[in-house]
Parts: structure tokens; C-alpha cells; sequence
């Protein structure tokens, strides 16, 4: 039925409809999170710790109350419900809790009638401090007898441990190393805000930028003491996510202000508060032993991960899980032994991030098989190929891989393609290393060739009851011959990648309706689980096909036959197939669908400067069905970006616990000039269990492009590489 | 503090400025003028550019004082009425826009990008817009949109 309507309406599934908010975007009339206004509002600021680990011993928060224009100042003991959030464990005060456990920590808010006014305010609260010693090193988080603890129960979060086959394998050729990777940040350009403004039932209304609106909800509404329905979200415009909005930033803050205050209040992050407000990729330590045969087939693989999740628990076990379960990469291996450690430090929280373990993890092992190709004399290309995982093979957890994993094929697109023309004999300073710094006109300068492909699940794993909630209504509208016009309503946060878009094209497909209306996204109608784990397409889209798929089992003729002024409506809460928790042995059918993407990177590198000028990306992706093939594209050029950043520019600097440089001056992120132009190649290879066959699509790019772009620099240079991002100073080899 | 200035065409007053303020906080929170995002305010993203008398700047690192008597065009000021301009077609077209944050000022900048030069090559465009991030395009369809505006 489906096939056939799209031939009666325009812009169904699987066709380049434009973005229904890009309008307003091209404006400057999208209303993000940051624009909100309202009459009478308030500024909330935030107080946050100095300190790493202290103690807090004084907190005077008068002369910031006596200020002129100020309205509230808050602590801990203003928090009117449960003192602590979080989305797996409820470990993360709301205000500090008495002792500080990262630098950054929020201590206090402030309300005043000028953000300028509420930031001095904050200034002139007085705390003092008993500084402890930190714990900064996650080596030393997994010792038995680590101290000091950052948590009564322990420092370690997690150690998963997975086992399959023989523990005592051996092989003729072993490859081992040790990797690093350091802390990414999101970076998303829309910084953390919204606005909270109070409501007559003794409740609230919060308007904010986030990625899962319910589990922000029952959050908030725990630590404000209110029931659920007392809390409304809605979501306001996100400028970016990419994990960073999966946690609470200031959404309590705001609420707690707005209610004590009786007045709306907003609050908009600056870009230092950004880096110490939320949830960072986790930085890595892995070691990596490979056993391959001499034919390049390998024997087993060890690994020992430890992921540094600082002082909260957000999300690490899961991040734990996909960096041990994935940990092997896309590769058949018939002897696995795998530890992964996620610890607290006092270092900052990290949580979220596009990849979500896998990336770590991809560095490692990538690196690894470039490593063994180099050993046994055998192209980077042709060892992958040799170990290849297809449809059908065995994951380390014992998972039968039951859909397309054309892993061989992407590998060999990307290295298929034309390479870009090498440089001329008088080439653009713009396209060598070092650009219009003017650097050089060619001398020193060395190409370089590299692969990289990964591996990753789509939607929740591990058992988690993982649904999204569609409500779709279809009315002929009483006048004008009786048009036909249907609207979606979800709770699923659209952060910029183009769901809103998706959702209207399922409706056109399914339901042959022309005009579809997105309504606003809250959580007036059932929660459509987290924007992460490259889940929305599949989950929320399943929701609205569902939900359109019931309207039209009530209609079976078709919505058509809807008298004029007549209208129904259908709500579905909708899940995919159930999964396993994994067992002492890490065994068991843990995650969804598979999801995988390869690289191909061309660099030239200046080896005198160790500048870096990427030349061209390559990027060959399996989508199942490309639901709407530019918006495809769009994550894959951007998932790359974010993966050349970490290649070669970002990383988070913490010394002793200390954020250095949060800054866009000081944490760079791509501009247009680091980013080469790229080739894309997409493979549509239907998963029978998803929606219309579609696959994740957000992820897999972002976890490939890394280690291509640092196999690529190795092979201009022969040098080791072991951590990212790499600095002119690992090229040049000067690092001290 | 008062100040009075052209923004968009448009002479306006505003009153009661604190004079730390800059152009960016002014334009957004006492204009009603929020297109122009505030992603830095350092001058490093390019989020919030306008024109100030026909010259690219950051409005973040303008002080409100300094704009008195002078001209400010916005991305709001961009187009013809209801009609998008070509560069803002060409952004939608393309696919050049995901979460927008960054669009304003990209579009401004690429409308004084093709004020100064017409017919930019891929290394001039690249270079014109080095100073405006983006986190989720990877730049490509810009470069796309850019390419579409001149071959029209």
C-alpha cells in the first residue's frame, strides 16, 4: 500500500523534501532556546566550584542578596525535593551538596533583573573552600584500594568483561598497543538555556533545548518536589546536541528560580559555562593485543578500556557497554577477551557523546589493523577484508548479526573511488598545510593514504524498555472540497538533523495526506525516548508509520472517506524487538541493529611543521533506506567533521582537574577550511526488523572518519600515533 | 544610557542601555531582533554577524555605544519581504541548514562575500566564511549553497 501512495502524493519517504523549520532558520525567525522573551523576566546566573575536590566550609550568600536588582540566590538547602539527578542513578546534586567533586560544580544561582547583574551577584557570594587532594588519574580509579573515593560504593561505575571462545588463544603474529583518547566536547553552537516561568497550579513551564523531554520532566519535577504533571517541557529550538543535552544542565536552576521568584525566568549559558555545564565524551585508555595467522586471519583479540567518567554517573555504563561489546570492531573474531572500565574521577562528568564508546574504542583497534597489515606485509585494505563480519556472523557477546553488514563492500567503495589529483606544481596556499599562515609552497609537504570502518548499534540495548509515542490525526477540513490535513505530534526532540522532516514524509507515504503539520514537541503526549543512540528515525518514525498504519486500519478505504468536518486520531507507543541484558561472561543478544560506515582519508602533511591540510574524505554508509537521501548526507558530512576534529584538533585540556581552555578560542573545533570536500556513497541494504528497512545513520560516521584521518598521517609520516588528537608536536615528534 | 541608530532601514531609539552592553545584546534582548545568535561572544564563531555601515562584524564585539548614528543591517534585513534571498534559497536547496544556529550568520556573511566578489572560487568561499562555525553541516552543502547562488 505504501509503494503505491507514494506515487500519489509528493514528498513521501525516500525524496529530498525540504526542512519544514529551514524557512525561519534562513530568517533568523527559528526561535531557539536562547530567544525566548518574556514580560517581566528574570537572568538566572550559576555559582560554580573553583575546586576540583573541596570541601565547602563557608557559603555566604549575602552580599550577592543585598545586591541591587537581584531576586533570588539559591543553595543546596532551597533544592524543595529529592538533592540529586541523573539519568541512570540520581548521584549529581542539584547545588553542591557540601563537597565539591569537579571543577565547575554548580554551588549556587542567583535571579536578578539584568544577566550582568545576576552574574556579579554570583561573583560576590562568598564560599570557602577546604581543598582535598584529587583523584585525576582513571589508572587509579581501578586499583582496589583507590582513594580518595569520589563515591562511598567505590570508584569504579561498571567493569564489564566479555569472553567468547578460547582464553588462552595463540597466534603466530601478535600486534599489541596502547592508545589514548582525549576528552571531546560536543560543542553544539546553541548554548544551554530556556525558560522557566511559573504556572497558577504551583507548577511550571519550562521551555529548553534537550534531547529526551520526559526524562528531563521526571528529573525536574523530583527535584522541585512536584508530581509530574506539575513539570511541562517544551521543547524550544536546539542548536545542536550530539549528547551534550541527554543530561540536565540548567533546568532545575531555572524552574527552582521561576518558583521562587513567582517570575519567568531564563537562562542562557555563555560558552565557558557551556564547557563546564555539561557531559563530555569519555576520554580513553586502551590496550590492544592482536593474534592473526599469517594468511591475516585473526586468532583473537584482548583489550583493557578504561573510560574516565569523572565525578557523575550519567550515562557510563552504557557508554562501558558499547565500547566492550563493540570493542573488536566490525571484524569476525572467534576468541575475545574484553575488560572495560567506566570510573569516577574527580576530573569532569562525562556522558553523551555522537559514538558513545564506539569511538574510542574504533581508534584503538583501527589502529591495531593497520598495525598487522604492516606486520605481516599485507595492504590496510586486504587485512580488514580478510576479517570482515557479514550477515550471519557471531559478535563477541555471542549476537547473531541478522541483517546486512556489508563491511567488505563499504571498504572496498572507498577505495575504489578516484583518488584526488595530487597537488600541481604551484599549488594554492589555501589547499596546502598550514594554509594562508604561508607555511610552504609545497617543501616538506608528504601525502598520505588511510582507512578506518566501525561498527555501531542503533536504538537502546541491553534489555532497556526502549519505545516512542506517535499521535497522528487526520481531518477533512469542512470548506474547499473537503482538503485533507493531517498533523504529528511527538515528544521526540528534534536537534537539528532533520526528524521533523522524516515524520512528515512517513505521514505523506502512509497516509496519501499532502499538508502535514509537525506540532510543537512536549510532553503533553507520551515521551518519544531520547534524541541519541542514532534512534529517532527508527524509533519515532516507527511511531508515526504506526499510528498511521492504525488509522488506516479504521479506514480501510482510505482517509478519504472521512466526511467533510470529520477527523480521526490515532496515539501508538511503539517498540522494537526486545533485547538482552548481557550475562557475567558478557553473553547475550544485547543490542538492536548494527549499523556501519568506512572512510577513506587523503592528507598532505607538512612533516617539518607537522601541519596537517586533510585533502579529500570518503565516506561509503549502509542506511537501510535513505528515508530522505540529502538529509543522509548531511549527517554523514557532519559526522565526519566531528571525527576529523578529534583526529587532529579537540580535545578538552584538564590539568589536575581543570578545564584549561573552555573557550572557542582555545577548544577548536573544524571551520570551513579544515574540512575537505568529501565523497559520499550510500548503500541502502533493507534490515527486514526497522521501519521501512532503515538504518542509524548519525553515529557510524563520526567513529570511522577518526582513524582514517590518523592512518592517513602515519602513512605520510611512519609515525606511531597512539593518541588523539594529534598535535604537530606528535608529527614532528617533539612532544616533551 | 540611549541610543539611536538605523537598524534594517529603520531609524530606531532605544533607552536604558547599560553601557557594558554590546551591539549583539542590544540588537537581541531590547530590539526584538534575536536572528543574530550568541554562540561565543568572543568573536570566534561568527554566529552573530552583521553589517555595521556596510562592513562585516561580529555584533558580539561591538559595543552598544559605538553603533550611535550608524547603520546596522541584520539577517533580519535580509530579503524582500516575504521573498527569501537568493542566498537564503540556496541555503534551504542545498541542504546547507541542520540545527540553523549558525545559519544567520552565515548568510550574512555570504551576502558580503558575493557583495565584494561575484564569482568566488572554492578557495575564496572557503576563506570568506573561516570565521563562522558550524557543528553539524561539515561545511559541504554551504560550500554547495555558495556555488548555486553564483552559477545563477
Amino acid at each position: 500500500m505504501s509503494s503505491r501512495l507514494e506515487t500519489l502524493v509528493t514528498g513521501g519517504v525516500g525524496t529530498n523534501v525540504r526542512r519544514p523549520d529551514g524557512t525561519l532558520k534562513v530568517r533568523g525567525e527559528f526561535a531557539f532556546s536562547s530567544d525566548l522573551w518574556s514580560d517581566d523576566m528574570l537572568w538566572g546566573a550559576t555559582l560554580r566550584s573553583r575546586h576540583p575536590h573541596a570541601r565547602i566550609t563557608r557559603l555566604d550568600i549575602g552580599p550577592a542578596l543585598a545586591t541591587s536588582g537581584v531576586w533570588a540566590v539559591l543553595t543546596k538547602d532551597d533544592v524543595p525535593g529529592r538533592l540529586h539527578y541523573g539519568l541512570e542513578h540520581a548521584d549529581q546534586p542539584v547545588l553542591c551538596d557540601g563537597t565539591a567533586r569537579y571543577h565547575g560544580e554548580p554551588v549556587a544561582i542567583v535571579a536578578a533583573d539584568h544577566p550582568e547583574i545576576a552574574r556579579r551577584a554570583a561573583s560576590r557570594i562568598v564560599v570557602e573552600y577546604d581543598v582535598l587532594a584529587p583523584l585525576t588519574d582513571p589508572r587509579q580509579a581501578i586499583e582496589p584500594d583507590s582513594t580518595p573515593l569520589v563515591h562511598p560504593d567505590g570508584n569504579v561505575a561498571r567493569h564489564l568483561t566479555i569472553r567468547r571462545g578460547d582464553p588462552d588463544a595463540h597466534a603466530d603474529v601478535v600486534v599489541t598497543g596502547e592508545y589514548e583518547v582525549g576528552m571531546q566536547d560536543q560543542a553544539f553552537l546553541g548554548p544551554e538555556s530556556g525558560l522557566a516561568v511559573p504556572a497558577e497550579d504551583g507548577g511550571v513551564d519550562l521551555y529548553v533545548a534537550t534531547q529526551w523531554l520526559h526524562v528531563d520532566r521526571d528529573q525536574v519535577a523530583a527535584c522541585l518536589g512536584l508530581a509530574p504533571e506539575q513539570v511541562r517541557l517544551t521543547l524550544a529550538g536546539v542548536g545542536g546536541a550530539f549528547g551534550a543535552r541527554e543530561d540536565l544542565s540548567m533546568q532545575v536552576h531555572a524552574c527552582m528560580l521561576a518558583l521562587h521568584t513567582g517570575k519567568p525566568v531564563k537562562m542562557v549559558y555563555s560558552r565557558e559555562e557551556s564547557f563546564f555545564g555539561h557531559v563530555h565524551r569519555h576520554p580513553a585508555l586502551l590496550r590492544y593485543e592482536h593474534g592473526a595467522g599469517r594468511d591475516g586471519r585473526l586468532g583473537y583479540v584482548k583489550a583493557e578500556i578504561i573510560l574516565d567518567g569523572g565525578a557523575y554517573l550519567s550515562s557510563t555504563r552504557a557508554v562501558v557497554a558499547n565500547a566492550a561489546t563493540l570493542g573488536v570492531g566490525p571484524y569476525e573474531v572467534p576468541n575475545v577477551s574484553v575488560d572495560c572500565w567506566g570510573v569516577y574521577t574527580n576530573n569532569p562528568p562525562c556522558g553523551a557523546m555522537r559514538g558513545f564508546g564506539a569511538v574510542q574504542a574504533a581508534f584503538a583497534y583501527e589502529s591495531q589493523m593497520d598495525r598487522l597489515a604492516g606486520e605481516l606485509g599485507l595492504d590496510p585494505v586486504d587485512v580488514r577484508l580478510i576479517n570482515a563480519m557479514a550477515e550471519g556472523s557471531v559478535m563477541p557477546t555471542g549476537q547473531v548479526v541478522d541483517s546486512a553488514a556489508p563491511v567488505a563492500e563499504l571498504l572496498k567503495r572507498v577505495r575504489d573511488m578516484p583518488p584526488p589529483p595530487a597537488a600541481g606544481p604551484t599549488p594554492d596556499v589555501r589547499e596546502l598545510p598550514g594554509g594562508v599562515s604561508n607555511t610552504t609552497h609545497g617543501e616538506g609537504v608528504v601525502r598520505g593514504v588511510g582507512y578506518g570502518v566501525g561498527i555501531k548499534n542503533v536504538c537502546f540495548s541491553e534489555g532497556f524498555d526502549d519505545f516512542s509515542t506517535a499521535r497522528v490525526r487526520v481531518e477533512k477540513l469542512p470548506e474547499s472540497g473537503g482538503r485533507l490535513v493531517a498533523s504529528v505530534h511527538t515528544a521526540a526532540a528534534e536537534v537539528g538533523q532533520g526528524l521533523v522532516t522524516i515524520l512528515a514524509q512517513i505521514v505523506r507515504t502512509e497516509l496519501g495526506v499532502d499538508q502535514v503539520t509537525i506540532l510543537p514537541t512536549d510532553t503533553h503526549v507520551g515521551s518519544g525516548g531520547s534524541t541519541s543512540a542514532s534512534r529517532q528515525s527508527y524509533m519515532t518514525g516507527g511511531a508515526v508509520k504506526a499510528a498511521c498504519e492504525a488509522i488506516r486500519a479504521k479506514l480501510p478505504n482510505g482517509v478519504d472517506a472521512l466526511d467533510e468536518g470529520a477527523a480521526i486520531e490515532e496515539t501508538v507507543e511503539w517498540r522494537h524487538r526486545p533485547t538482552q541484558a548481557l550475562d557475567e561472561r558478557g553473553q547475550g543478544d544485547a543490542h538492536v541493529q548494527y549499523a556501519f560506515a568506512a572512510h577513506r582519508a587523503v592528507v598532505d602533511v607538512d612533516v617539518e611543521l607537522g601541519l596537517v591540510k586533510v585533502v579529500e574524505l570518503a565516506c561509503a554508509q549502509d542506511v537501510g533506506k535513505a528515508m530522505n537521501p540529502d538529509a543522509v548526507a548531511g549527517q554523514i558530512h557532519g559526522g565526519t567533521a566531528q571525527g576529523l576534529g578529534l583526529a587532529l584538533m579537540e580535545e578538552i585540556q584538564v590539568v589536575d582537574g581543570m578545564i584549561r581552555n573552555p573557550s572557542f578560542t582555545d577548544y577548536l573545533i573544524p571551520t570551513i577550511l579544515d574540512m575537505p570536500p568529501m565523497r559520499v556513497d550510500v548503500l541502502e541494504l533493507a534490515d527486514p526488523h526497522a521501519p521501512y528497512g532503515l538504518r542509524g545513520v548519525g553515529e557510524p560516521p563520526t567513529i570511522s572518519s577518526t582513524p582514517a584521518i590518523v592512518a592517513a598521517i602515519r602513512n605520510a609520516t611512519g609515525r606511531r600515533l597512539p593518541r588523539i588528537p594529534v598535535g604537530p608536536e606528535d608529527i614532528t615528534g617533539t612532544r616533551t | 544610557m540611549r541610543l539611536t541608530f538605523t537598524a534594517n532601514g529603520e531609524q530606531r531609539r532605544v533607552d536604558d542601555i547599560w553601557e557594558g552592553e554590546s551591539l549583539l545584546y542590544v540588537l537581541r534582548e531590547r530590539m526584538g531582533l534575536p536572528g543574530s545568535k550568541n554562540a561565543c561572544e568572543q568573536g570566534e564563531c561568527g554566529s552573530c554577524s552583521v553589517y555595521l555601515d556596510g562592513v562585516l562584524v561580529c555584533a558580539c564585539l561591538v559595543a552598544a555605544g559605538q553603533v550611535e548614528g550608524r547603520d546596522v543591517r541584520t539577517v533580519e534585513g535580509l530579503g524582500d519581504g516575504a521573498e527569501l534571498d537568493p542566498i537564503q534559497e540556496a541555503f534551504l536547496e542545498a541542504g546547507a541548514v541542520q540545527c540553523g544556529f549558525c545559519t544567520p550568520g552565515l548568510v550574512v556573511a555570504v551576502h558580503d562575500l558575493l557583495g565584494r566578489r561575484p564569482d568566488p572560487s572554492d578557495a575564496e568561499i572557503r576563506e570568506a566564511l573561516a570565521g563562522n562555525l558550524c557543528r553539524c553541516t561539515g561545511y559541504e552543502n554551504i560550500v554547495k549553497a555558495v556555488r548555486s547562488v553564483v552559477a545563477t
